[in-house]
């Protein structure tokens, strides 16, 4: 029994190191690459080299190599809350496993279709946990990933797909003929109706991200000058200090990074979920069922 | 001539930006709107309170995309417009 416990804890440690590891690996290499920059410096994210391809050169940028270090971190945090579990003896760390998969499952149950219950739930945490640890890699000081289009770009493509897919289960003919409802004159519409769903989720998630970037920093940059402008007449070091900086962008810091980020996670997750499961025509199909049912009993 | 036309470039795209902006009236009325008729709601049932708010500030997520566009096009004029259109300018007089 005790070697077993002494084996548990050298695993939590490792996993531990897994959760960790990926972050300071993250700071040490903005540490190491980041150019020294005077004043207010507001850039997308850094390029740090690029493949060659047939098309066009394949770019690795600091918003794919920090999405890695995201998903290798979430994963290390869902081993080490997961293992271990016993069914009658519960831990801390089962207990919070069991929470948000519960919490997890009720949202999906309250706001999508019977039919995707069991399938849907993982996908959605995926993305939540994934956006939610994104944004809050700001306060570390990291590049947030989501702060990139092209990343949440791909989520909207990928959102896009699904919604597509369940449209289709309705029969080729008759997602094409919903393009012209109500009538025949409404197709351009309709196309560019459904081309801005993900557009529109893409450019909100994006949008809500990068316009608290740029409004830190332009508060700390204007917090340096104005302390330097009120508090320079002070003797020697002291009027270097910009006090002004202390504290203030701290609590920007905790409406545009901590709680923004966490809304348009669940925002994100939220329409993902209302948009797949109003896709799904659940009435056509329940129709075409019947339907079947009835037709051997009329050959009967 | 040239500094000219790059101080007209530069000129422009800031006015475009402030321009773009006055799209922020919208979300702020309709969120206002929202968050007045959330505060009724609340008022006239205290229990709900909980549903109220996640369904508030669901709506007003929603509400804020038009705002959101607008401060994306901004943030397009003022950081990568300029660059792109000086380039343009430069190359068109073969510079």
């Amino acid at each position: 029994m005790k070697e077993q416990q002494r084996k548990f804890r050298l695993v939590d440690g490792l996993l531990i190191a897994m959760m960790v590891l990926p972050m300071l690996a993250a700071i040490i290499l903005q540490v190491l690459t980041k150019p020294a920059s005077e004043g207010v410096s507001i850039t997308g994210a850094r390029i740090f080299f690029s493949i060659p391809m047939p098309l066009m050169p394949l770019v690795i940028t600091e918003a794919q190599v920090n999405t890695w270090l995201v998903m290798i971190s979430i994963t290390g945090l869902c081993l080490f809350l997961t293992h271990g579990i016993r069914e009658n003896k519960r831990g801390f760390r089962q207990m919070a496993a069991e929470w948000i998969v519960e919490k997890l499952d009720g949202l999906v149950r309250d706001n999508m279709d019977p039919v995707f219950h069991s399938t849907y739930a993982p996908f959605i945490g995926a993305i939540m946990a994934l956006s939610v640890f994104s944004s809050l890699m700001t306060l570390f000081g990291l590049f947030p990933p989501t702060s990139d289009v092209n990343v949440i770009a791909g989520w909207g493509i990928l959102v896009f797909i699904l919604i597509t897919k369940n449209k289709l289960k309705a029969g080729v003919p008759n997602y094409l003929k919903g393009f012209t409802e109500p009538f025949a004159l409404m197709l351009p519409m309709n196309i560019i109706s459904e081309v801005a769903t993900p557009v529109s989720m893409t450019f909100r998630h994006f949008g809500n991200v990068l316009s608290g970037s740029v409004i830190s920093a332009l508060v700390a940059w204007a917090l340096s000058g104005a302390s330097n402008a009120l508090l320079g007449w002070l003797p020697g070091v002291l009027g270097d200090i910009p006090f002004l900086q202390i504290g203030i962008p701290a609590i920007l810091s905790a409406y545009f990074d901590v709680f923004s980020g966490c809304i348009q996670a669940f925002i994100f997750a939220m329409l993902t979920m209302l948009y797949i499961s109003s896709a799904y025509p659940g009435e056509s199909i329940a129709a075409r069922e019947q339907r079947k049912k009835r037709e051997p009993a009329m050959a009967r | 001539m040239l500094e000219l036309a790059i101080g007209i470039i530069l000129g422009c795209c800031a006015l475009g930006a402030g321009c773009a902006m006055i799209a922020g009236i919208g979300p702020g009325i309709g969120e206002g709107n929202a968050v007045g008729k959330a505060c009724e709601a609340i008022g006239r049932q205290p229990e709900s309170k909980g549903s109220v708010t996640s369904t508030m500030i669901m709506g007003c997520a929603i509400a804020e995309t038009t705002g959101i566009y607008a401060l994306v096009i901004a943030i397009l004029l003022i950081f990568v417009a300029p660059n792109i259109l000086v380039g343009v300018l430069l190359r068109a007089i073969g510079q």
